[in-house]
Protein backbone atom coordinates (compact mmCIF):
# COMPACT_ATOMS: atom_id res chain seq x y z
CA UNK A 1 0.00 0.00 0.00
CA UNK A 2 1.10 3.51 -0.80
CA UNK A 3 0.17 6.17 1.74
CA UNK A 4 0.11 9.23 -0.52
CA UNK A 5 0.94 12.63 0.91
CA UNK A 6 0.51 14.52 -2.36
CA UNK A 7 -2.14 14.45 -5.06
CA UNK A 8 0.50 13.90 -7.76
CA UNK A 9 1.73 10.76 -6.00
CA UNK A 10 -1.86 9.53 -5.67
CA UNK A 11 -2.67 10.21 -9.34
CA UNK A 12 0.49 8.38 -10.45
CA UNK A 13 -0.49 5.38 -8.33
CA UNK A 14 -4.06 5.38 -9.68
CA UNK A 15 -2.70 5.61 -13.25
CA UNK A 16 -0.55 2.55 -12.47
CA UNK A 17 -3.66 0.62 -11.43
CA UNK A 18 -3.94 1.23 -7.67
CA UNK A 19 -7.41 1.63 -6.20
CA UNK A 20 -7.88 4.74 -4.04
CA UNK A 21 -8.97 4.21 -0.44
CA UNK A 22 -9.94 6.88 2.10
CA UNK A 23 -11.80 5.52 5.13
CA UNK A 24 -12.45 2.14 3.51
CA UNK A 25 -16.03 2.03 4.79
CA UNK A 26 -17.30 0.70 1.45
CA UNK A 27 -14.17 -1.05 0.13
CA UNK A 28 -13.11 -2.92 3.28
CA UNK A 29 -16.62 -3.82 4.43
CA UNK A 30 -17.41 -5.05 0.90
CA UNK A 31 -14.24 -7.15 0.78
CA UNK A 32 -14.90 -8.70 4.19
CA UNK A 33 -18.35 -9.73 3.00
CA UNK A 34 -17.12 -11.25 -0.23
CA UNK A 35 -18.73 -8.58 -2.43
CA UNK A 36 -15.41 -7.93 -4.18
CA UNK A 37 -11.91 -8.90 -3.07
CA UNK A 38 -9.74 -6.13 -1.69
CA UNK A 39 -7.72 -4.80 -4.66
CA UNK A 40 -4.10 -6.02 -4.69
CA UNK A 41 -2.81 -2.49 -5.08
CA UNK A 42 -4.15 0.32 -2.91
CA UNK A 43 -3.28 3.98 -2.51
CA UNK A 44 -4.43 5.68 0.69
CA UNK A 45 -5.62 9.20 -0.09
CA UNK A 46 -6.77 10.23 3.38
CA UNK A 47 -3.61 12.20 4.23
CA UNK A 48 -3.56 14.51 1.21
CA UNK A 49 -4.11 17.97 2.66
CA UNK A 50 -5.65 19.53 -0.46
CA UNK A 51 -8.40 16.88 -0.55
CA UNK A 52 -9.50 17.80 3.00
CA UNK A 53 -10.44 21.43 2.45
CA UNK A 54 -13.80 23.19 2.29
CA UNK A 55 -13.37 26.38 0.24
CA UNK A 56 -15.91 29.15 -0.26
CA UNK A 57 -15.66 30.70 -3.71
CA UNK A 58 -15.88 34.47 -4.29
CA UNK A 59 -19.42 34.18 -5.71
CA UNK A 60 -20.80 32.18 -2.77
CA UNK A 61 -20.25 28.69 -4.12
CA UNK A 62 -18.40 25.91 -2.35
CA UNK A 63 -15.63 23.47 -3.25
CA UNK A 64 -15.52 20.33 -1.13
CA UNK A 65 -12.30 18.34 -1.36
CA UNK A 66 -13.10 14.69 -2.07
CA UNK A 67 -11.66 13.70 1.31
CA UNK A 68 -13.99 15.92 3.34
CA UNK A 69 -15.77 13.69 5.85
CA UNK A 70 -19.47 13.47 6.61
CA UNK A 71 -18.61 14.73 10.10
CA UNK A 72 -17.15 17.93 8.67
CA UNK A 73 -20.15 18.37 6.37
CA UNK A 74 -22.74 17.88 9.12
CA UNK A 75 -21.01 20.44 11.40
CA UNK A 76 -19.62 23.05 8.97
CA UNK A 77 -21.58 26.30 9.52
CA UNK A 78 -21.56 27.32 5.84
CA UNK A 79 -22.85 23.91 4.76
CA UNK A 80 -25.50 23.60 7.47
CA UNK A 81 -26.54 27.20 6.75
CA UNK A 82 -26.52 27.46 2.96
CA UNK A 83 -26.29 23.89 1.63
CA UNK A 84 -28.50 22.39 4.34
CA UNK A 85 -29.81 19.48 2.27
CA UNK A 86 -26.31 18.09 1.97
CA UNK A 87 -25.72 18.49 5.72
CA UNK A 88 -29.07 16.72 6.37
CA UNK A 89 -27.78 13.77 4.36
CA UNK A 90 -24.29 13.51 5.86
CA UNK A 91 -25.76 13.73 9.37
CA UNK A 92 -27.80 10.57 8.68
CA UNK A 93 -24.93 8.43 7.39
CA UNK A 94 -24.04 5.44 9.60
CA UNK A 95 -22.78 6.32 13.08
CA UNK A 96 -20.25 8.85 14.42
CA UNK A 97 -17.39 6.52 13.42
CA UNK A 98 -18.77 6.07 9.88
CA UNK A 99 -19.13 9.83 9.57
CA UNK A 100 -15.51 10.37 10.64
CA UNK A 101 -13.99 7.93 8.12
CA UNK A 102 -16.57 8.26 5.32
CA UNK A 103 -15.93 10.98 2.72
CA UNK A 104 -17.99 12.87 0.16
CA UNK A 105 -15.71 11.64 -2.64
CA UNK A 106 -16.07 8.05 -1.53
CA UNK A 107 -19.84 8.33 -1.22
CA UNK A 108 -20.17 9.84 -4.71
CA UNK A 109 -17.77 7.45 -6.44
CA UNK A 110 -19.18 4.33 -4.75
CA UNK A 111 -22.35 5.13 -6.70
CA UNK A 112 -24.89 3.36 -4.52
CA UNK A 113 -28.46 4.17 -5.59
CA UNK A 114 -29.31 4.40 -1.88
CA UNK A 115 -26.52 6.87 -1.04
CA UNK A 116 -27.72 9.75 1.11
CA UNK A 117 -25.60 12.61 -0.28
CA UNK A 118 -26.52 11.94 -3.92
CA UNK A 119 -30.03 13.42 -4.05
CA UNK A 120 -29.06 16.69 -2.32
CA UNK A 121 -26.02 17.05 -4.58
CA UNK A 122 -28.32 16.71 -7.61
CA UNK A 123 -30.78 19.39 -6.44
CA UNK A 124 -27.92 21.70 -5.45
CA UNK A 125 -26.52 21.44 -9.00
CA UNK A 126 -23.18 19.84 -8.04
CA UNK A 127 -20.39 19.04 -10.46
CA UNK A 128 -17.60 16.56 -9.78
CA UNK A 129 -13.97 17.28 -10.59
CA UNK A 130 -12.16 14.22 -11.98
CA UNK A 131 -8.40 14.35 -12.36
CA UNK A 132 -5.78 12.07 -13.89
CA UNK A 133 -2.09 12.46 -14.64
CA UNK A 134 -3.11 13.82 -18.06
CA UNK A 135 -5.77 16.37 -17.14
CA UNK A 136 -8.85 17.51 -15.29
CA UNK A 137 -12.50 17.53 -16.31
CA UNK A 138 -15.74 18.33 -14.57
CA UNK A 139 -18.85 16.22 -14.88
CA UNK A 140 -22.34 17.18 -13.81
CA UNK A 141 -23.32 14.95 -10.90
CA UNK A 142 -26.33 13.61 -12.80
CA UNK A 143 -24.05 12.41 -15.60
CA UNK A 144 -21.57 10.75 -13.26
CA UNK A 145 -23.62 7.71 -12.26
CA UNK A 146 -24.17 5.21 -15.04
CA UNK A 147 -25.65 2.36 -12.97
CA UNK A 148 -25.53 0.86 -9.48
CA UNK A 149 -21.90 1.14 -8.35
CA UNK A 150 -20.81 2.44 -11.76
CA UNK A 151 -19.60 5.89 -12.79
CA UNK A 152 -18.47 7.68 -15.94
CA UNK A 153 -14.96 8.09 -14.48
CA UNK A 154 -12.12 6.42 -16.37
CA UNK A 155 -10.01 3.92 -14.42
CA UNK A 156 -7.15 6.43 -14.12
CA UNK A 157 -9.36 9.27 -12.90
CA UNK A 158 -9.61 10.26 -9.25
CA UNK A 159 -12.47 12.35 -7.89
CA UNK A 160 -10.67 15.30 -6.29
CA UNK A 161 -13.52 17.68 -5.49
CA UNK A 162 -17.25 18.32 -5.53
CA UNK A 163 -18.26 21.83 -6.63
CA UNK A 164 -21.51 23.46 -5.50
CA UNK A 165 -22.74 26.68 -7.15
CA UNK A 166 -23.94 29.55 -4.98
CA UNK A 167 -27.53 28.99 -3.90
CA UNK A 168 -29.90 31.72 -5.19
CA UNK A 169 -31.32 34.30 -2.74
CA UNK A 170 -34.50 33.14 -0.95
CA UNK A 171 -33.64 29.49 -1.55
CA UNK A 172 -33.38 26.49 0.73
CA UNK A 173 -32.75 22.77 0.49
CA UNK A 174 -33.54 19.67 2.52
CA UNK A 175 -33.06 15.90 2.43
CA UNK A 176 -35.41 13.51 4.20
CA UNK A 177 -35.10 9.76 4.45
CA UNK A 178 -37.44 6.95 5.32
CA UNK A 179 -35.64 4.74 7.81
CA UNK A 180 -36.57 1.94 10.20
CA UNK A 181 -34.00 2.86 12.86
CA UNK A 182 -32.15 6.01 13.78
CA UNK A 183 -28.53 4.91 13.20
CA UNK A 184 -26.49 2.55 11.03
CA UNK A 185 -29.33 2.71 8.53
CA UNK A 186 -29.47 2.72 4.74
CA UNK A 187 -32.25 4.72 3.08
CA UNK A 188 -35.43 2.73 2.46
CA UNK A 189 -36.19 5.70 0.20
CA UNK A 190 -35.06 9.33 0.36
CA UNK A 191 -35.84 12.64 -1.28
CA UNK A 192 -34.06 15.98 -1.58
CA UNK A 193 -35.56 19.28 -2.65
CA UNK A 194 -34.21 22.73 -3.45
CA UNK A 195 -36.78 25.52 -3.48
CA UNK A 196 -36.48 29.20 -4.39
CA UNK A 197 -39.33 31.49 -3.34
CA UNK A 198 -40.53 34.63 -5.11
CA UNK A 199 -41.39 37.90 -3.38
CA UNK A 200 -44.95 36.68 -2.68
CA UNK A 201 -43.73 33.50 -0.96
CA UNK A 202 -44.75 31.32 -3.89
CA UNK A 203 -42.36 28.93 -5.58
CA UNK A 204 -40.03 30.51 -8.16
CA UNK A 205 -38.09 27.31 -8.86
CA UNK A 206 -38.13 23.72 -7.63
CA UNK A 207 -35.85 20.75 -8.00
CA UNK A 208 -36.38 17.27 -6.51
CA UNK A 209 -34.21 14.12 -6.58
CA UNK A 210 -34.80 10.67 -5.11
CA UNK A 211 -32.68 7.95 -3.45
CA UNK A 212 -33.19 4.18 -3.53
CA UNK A 213 -35.99 4.10 -6.14
CA UNK A 214 -33.98 3.56 -9.36
CA UNK A 215 -30.61 2.13 -10.49
CA UNK A 216 -29.09 5.58 -9.83
CA UNK A 217 -30.16 8.72 -7.96
CA UNK A 218 -33.23 9.94 -9.88
CA UNK A 219 -33.85 13.60 -10.76
CA UNK A 220 -37.60 14.21 -10.94
CA UNK A 221 -38.49 15.80 -14.29
CA UNK A 222 -41.38 17.99 -15.40
CA UNK A 223 -41.45 20.32 -12.39
CA UNK A 224 -40.54 23.57 -14.18
CA UNK A 225 -44.19 24.30 -15.01
CA UNK A 226 -44.93 24.61 -11.28
CA UNK A 227 -43.25 28.04 -10.95
CA UNK A 228 -45.57 30.68 -9.53
CA UNK A 229 -47.74 28.24 -7.55
CA UNK A 230 -47.99 27.95 -3.78
CA UNK A 231 -45.64 25.80 -1.71
CA UNK A 232 -48.51 23.47 -0.80
CA UNK A 233 -49.49 22.98 -4.45
CA UNK A 234 -45.89 22.40 -5.51
CA UNK A 235 -45.26 19.94 -2.66
CA UNK A 236 -48.33 17.92 -3.67
CA UNK A 237 -47.41 17.96 -7.36
CA UNK A 238 -43.78 17.01 -6.62
CA UNK A 239 -44.98 14.10 -4.47
CA UNK A 240 -47.18 12.84 -7.27
CA UNK A 241 -44.40 13.18 -9.86
CA UNK A 242 -41.90 11.43 -7.56
CA UNK A 243 -44.18 8.43 -7.02
CA UNK A 244 -44.98 8.27 -10.72
CA UNK A 245 -41.37 8.46 -11.94
CA UNK A 246 -39.86 6.12 -9.31
CA UNK A 247 -38.72 2.74 -10.63
CA UNK A 248 -38.17 0.90 -7.35
CA UNK A 249 -37.26 -2.71 -6.76
CA UNK A 250 -38.50 -5.02 -4.02
CA UNK A 251 -35.82 -6.23 -1.63
CA UNK A 252 -35.42 -7.14 2.02
CA UNK A 253 -35.93 -3.55 3.14
CA UNK A 254 -39.16 -2.75 1.27
CA UNK A 255 -41.49 -3.77 -1.54
CA UNK A 256 -41.61 -1.76 -4.76
CA UNK A 257 -45.19 -0.62 -3.96
CA UNK A 258 -44.20 0.61 -0.52
CA UNK A 259 -41.19 2.47 -1.91
CA UNK A 260 -43.28 4.09 -4.65
CA UNK A 261 -45.82 5.35 -2.13
CA UNK A 262 -43.36 6.50 0.54
CA UNK A 263 -40.98 8.28 -1.84
CA UNK A 264 -43.86 10.59 -2.69
CA UNK A 265 -44.36 11.30 1.01
CA UNK A 266 -40.64 12.00 1.44
CA UNK A 267 -40.66 14.30 -1.60
CA UNK A 268 -43.55 16.32 -0.18
CA UNK A 269 -41.80 16.66 3.19
CA UNK A 270 -38.51 17.62 1.51
CA UNK A 271 -40.23 20.37 -0.50
CA UNK A 272 -42.03 21.68 2.60
CA UNK A 273 -38.83 21.74 4.67
CA UNK A 274 -36.78 23.33 1.87
CA UNK A 275 -39.45 26.02 1.44
CA UNK A 276 -39.44 26.81 5.17
CA UNK A 277 -35.67 27.20 5.04
CA UNK A 278 -36.00 29.34 1.90
CA UNK A 279 -38.37 31.60 3.85
CA UNK A 280 -35.65 32.11 6.45
CA UNK A 281 -36.66 29.59 9.09
CA UNK A 282 -33.82 27.70 10.78
CA UNK A 283 -34.53 23.96 10.88
CA UNK A 284 -31.69 22.11 12.60
CA UNK A 285 -29.71 19.49 10.67
CA UNK A 286 -30.80 16.79 10.05
CA UNK A 287 -34.40 17.58 9.11
CA UNK A 288 -35.27 13.96 9.94
CA UNK A 289 -34.57 14.58 13.63
CA UNK A 290 -35.82 18.17 13.81
CA UNK A 291 -39.21 17.32 12.28
CA UNK A 292 -39.59 13.79 13.65
CA UNK A 293 -39.41 12.21 10.19
CA UNK A 294 -38.31 8.59 10.04
CA UNK A 295 -37.56 6.46 13.06
CA UNK A 296 -38.59 8.17 16.29
CA UNK A 297 -36.58 8.24 19.49
CA UNK A 298 -37.44 5.87 22.29
CA UNK A 299 -39.01 7.60 25.28
CA UNK A 300 -36.11 8.50 27.59
CA UNK A 301 -35.89 5.97 30.38
CA UNK A 302 -38.21 3.49 28.70
CA UNK A 303 -36.95 -0.02 27.95
CA UNK A 304 -35.64 -0.17 24.38
CA UNK B 1 6.51 12.31 1.95
CA UNK B 2 4.40 9.50 0.57
CA UNK B 3 5.22 6.16 2.16
CA UNK B 4 5.25 2.81 0.40
CA UNK B 5 4.45 0.12 2.95
CA UNK B 6 5.43 -3.52 2.82
CA UNK B 7 4.47 -6.13 5.42
CA UNK B 8 6.48 -4.50 8.20
CA UNK B 9 4.51 -1.80 9.97
CA UNK B 10 4.85 0.06 13.23
CA UNK B 11 1.58 0.78 15.03
CA UNK B 12 1.43 3.19 17.96
CA UNK B 13 -1.09 1.83 20.45
CA UNK B 14 -1.75 3.61 23.75
CA UNK B 15 1.53 5.49 23.30
CA UNK B 16 3.66 2.39 22.72
CA UNK B 17 5.20 1.54 19.32
CA UNK B 18 4.53 -2.06 18.22
CA UNK B 19 6.36 -3.45 15.16
CA UNK B 20 4.19 -5.99 13.33
CA UNK B 21 4.47 -7.94 10.09
CA UNK B 22 1.12 -8.39 8.33
CA UNK B 23 -0.53 -8.59 4.90
CA UNK B 24 -1.77 -5.24 3.63
CA UNK B 25 -5.38 -6.42 3.71
CA UNK B 26 -5.40 -7.19 7.44
CA UNK B 27 -7.92 -5.24 9.46
CA UNK B 28 -6.80 -3.26 12.47
CA UNK B 29 -8.94 -5.32 14.86
CA UNK B 30 -7.24 -8.62 14.07
CA UNK B 31 -3.78 -7.05 14.25
CA UNK B 32 -4.53 -5.49 17.63
CA UNK B 33 -5.85 -8.78 19.02
CA UNK B 34 -3.45 -11.32 17.53
CA UNK B 35 -0.22 -9.43 16.73
CA UNK B 36 -0.15 -6.65 19.32
CA UNK B 37 -1.81 -8.93 21.88
CA UNK B 38 -4.39 -6.48 23.22
CA UNK B 39 -7.68 -8.38 23.38
CA UNK B 40 -9.81 -5.74 25.11
CA UNK B 41 -11.15 -4.67 21.69
CA UNK B 42 -13.84 -7.16 20.64
CA UNK B 43 -15.08 -8.61 17.38
CA UNK B 44 -18.87 -8.65 17.21
CA UNK B 45 -20.52 -8.36 13.81
CA UNK B 46 -17.40 -7.72 11.66
CA UNK B 47 -19.65 -5.43 9.60
CA UNK B 48 -19.47 -1.94 11.15
CA UNK B 49 -22.86 -2.48 12.76
CA UNK B 50 -22.24 -3.28 16.43
CA UNK B 51 -19.34 -1.10 17.58
CA UNK B 52 -17.69 -3.76 19.79
CA UNK B 53 -14.46 -3.14 17.85
CA UNK B 54 -14.45 0.65 18.36
CA UNK B 55 -11.02 2.23 18.92
CA UNK B 56 -9.85 5.82 18.71
CA UNK B 57 -7.62 6.92 15.85
CA UNK B 58 -6.10 10.32 16.62
CA UNK B 59 -8.99 10.72 19.05
CA UNK B 60 -11.80 9.90 16.61
CA UNK B 61 -13.91 6.74 16.84
CA UNK B 62 -13.22 4.09 14.19
CA UNK B 63 -14.65 0.59 13.68
CA UNK B 64 -11.39 -1.35 13.72
CA UNK B 65 -13.02 -4.40 12.08
CA UNK B 66 -13.37 -2.50 8.85
CA UNK B 67 -10.25 -0.34 8.90
CA UNK B 68 -6.97 -1.50 7.41
CA UNK B 69 -4.10 -1.76 9.88
CA UNK B 70 -1.72 -0.22 7.33
CA UNK B 71 -3.81 2.96 7.25
CA UNK B 72 -3.24 3.42 10.99
CA UNK B 73 0.54 3.76 10.57
CA UNK B 74 1.70 7.10 11.98
CA UNK B 75 -1.56 7.66 13.84
CA UNK B 76 -2.23 7.35 17.57
CA UNK B 77 -4.42 4.33 18.29
CA UNK B 78 -6.20 4.21 21.64
CA UNK B 79 -7.83 1.03 22.91
CA UNK B 80 -9.67 0.29 26.14
CA UNK B 81 -6.36 -0.86 27.67
CA UNK B 82 -5.14 2.72 27.32
CA UNK B 83 -7.89 4.14 29.52
CA UNK B 84 -6.46 3.03 32.87
CA UNK B 85 -3.96 5.53 34.32
CA UNK B 86 -1.59 4.59 37.16
CA UNK B 87 -3.71 1.58 38.00
CA UNK B 88 -6.85 3.72 38.39
CA UNK B 89 -9.93 3.16 36.26
CA UNK B 90 -10.94 6.08 34.06
CA UNK B 91 -14.11 7.78 35.34
CA UNK B 92 -16.15 6.32 32.43
CA UNK B 93 -15.04 2.82 33.45
CA UNK B 94 -15.79 3.41 37.14
CA UNK B 95 -19.17 4.98 36.38
CA UNK B 96 -20.21 2.15 34.05
CA UNK B 97 -19.58 -0.26 36.92
CA UNK B 98 -21.26 1.88 39.58
CA UNK B 99 -24.33 2.68 37.45
CA UNK B 100 -24.81 -0.96 36.42
CA UNK B 101 -23.98 -0.19 32.79
CA UNK B 102 -22.07 -3.48 32.40
CA UNK B 103 -23.73 -6.87 32.25
CA UNK B 104 -22.07 -9.38 29.91
CA UNK B 105 -19.44 -6.73 29.16
CA UNK B 106 -18.84 -7.56 25.52
CA UNK B 107 -19.96 -4.14 24.23
CA UNK B 108 -18.29 -2.25 27.09
CA UNK B 109 -14.85 -1.55 25.52
CA UNK B 110 -16.51 -0.10 22.41
CA UNK B 111 -18.97 1.93 24.49
CA UNK B 112 -16.03 3.35 26.47
CA UNK B 113 -14.22 4.45 23.31
CA UNK B 114 -17.30 6.06 21.75
CA UNK B 115 -18.14 7.81 25.03
CA UNK B 116 -14.56 9.08 25.32
CA UNK B 117 -14.66 10.58 21.81
CA UNK B 118 -18.05 12.14 22.53
CA UNK B 119 -16.98 13.75 25.82
CA UNK B 120 -13.77 15.10 24.25
CA UNK B 121 -15.78 17.13 21.73
CA UNK B 122 -18.96 17.67 23.80
CA UNK B 123 -18.05 18.10 27.49
CA UNK B 124 -21.65 18.92 28.52
CA UNK B 125 -23.80 16.61 26.37
CA UNK B 126 -27.58 16.41 26.39
CA UNK B 127 -29.11 12.93 26.58
CA UNK B 128 -29.76 13.24 22.83
CA UNK B 129 -26.06 14.01 22.25
CA UNK B 130 -25.17 10.88 24.27
CA UNK B 131 -27.61 8.75 22.27
CA UNK B 132 -26.13 10.01 19.00
CA UNK B 133 -22.57 9.58 20.31
CA UNK B 134 -23.29 5.94 21.21
CA UNK B 135 -25.47 5.25 18.15
CA UNK B 136 -22.81 3.04 16.55
CA UNK B 137 -22.66 0.73 19.59
CA UNK B 138 -25.13 -2.07 20.30
CA UNK B 139 -25.75 -3.50 23.78
CA UNK B 140 -27.98 -6.57 24.11
CA UNK B 141 -28.09 -6.64 27.92
CA UNK B 142 -28.58 -3.34 29.64
CA UNK B 143 -31.29 -1.56 27.67
CA UNK B 144 -28.90 1.42 27.41
CA UNK B 145 -30.45 3.56 30.15
CA UNK B 146 -27.70 2.77 32.65
CA UNK B 147 -24.97 3.29 30.05
CA UNK B 148 -26.41 6.72 29.25
CA UNK B 149 -26.55 7.49 32.98
CA UNK B 150 -22.89 6.51 33.31
CA UNK B 151 -21.87 8.80 30.45
CA UNK B 152 -23.92 11.66 31.93
CA UNK B 153 -22.23 11.18 35.31
CA UNK B 154 -18.79 10.96 33.70
CA UNK B 155 -19.36 14.23 31.88
CA UNK B 156 -20.12 15.89 35.22
CA UNK B 157 -17.06 14.24 36.85
CA UNK B 158 -14.76 15.40 34.06
CA UNK B 159 -16.14 18.94 34.32
CA UNK B 160 -15.25 18.80 38.02
CA UNK B 161 -18.84 18.99 39.27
Amino acid sequence: MLIASTLDDALAAVAAGARPIAGGSDLVVGARHGKAPLPASLVAIDRIAELQTVTETADGGLVLGAGVSHHVIETHPVITGHFSGLADASALVGSPSTRHVGTIGGNVMNGSPAMDTGAPLVVLGATVELRSTTGTRTVSIGDLWTGPGRTAAAPDELCVAVHLPAPPPRSGSAYVRLEYRRAMEIAVVGAAAAVTLDADGDVASISVALSAVAPTILAVSGLTGLAGRSVADVAAAAAEAAAEQARPISDLRASDRYRRHTVGVMARRAVEAAARRAAGETIAVPVNRALGIGAVAATPGAPS
Amino acid sequence: MSQSLDRDLVLTVNGIAYPVSVDHGRNLLSVLRTEVGLTGTKEGCDDCECGACMVLLDGQPVNSCSYLAAQAVGREITTVEGMVRDGELHPIQRNLLEEGGVQCGFCTPGMIMSATALLARTPDPTDEDIRIGLSGNLCRCTGYAKIIAAVRRTAADLRGE
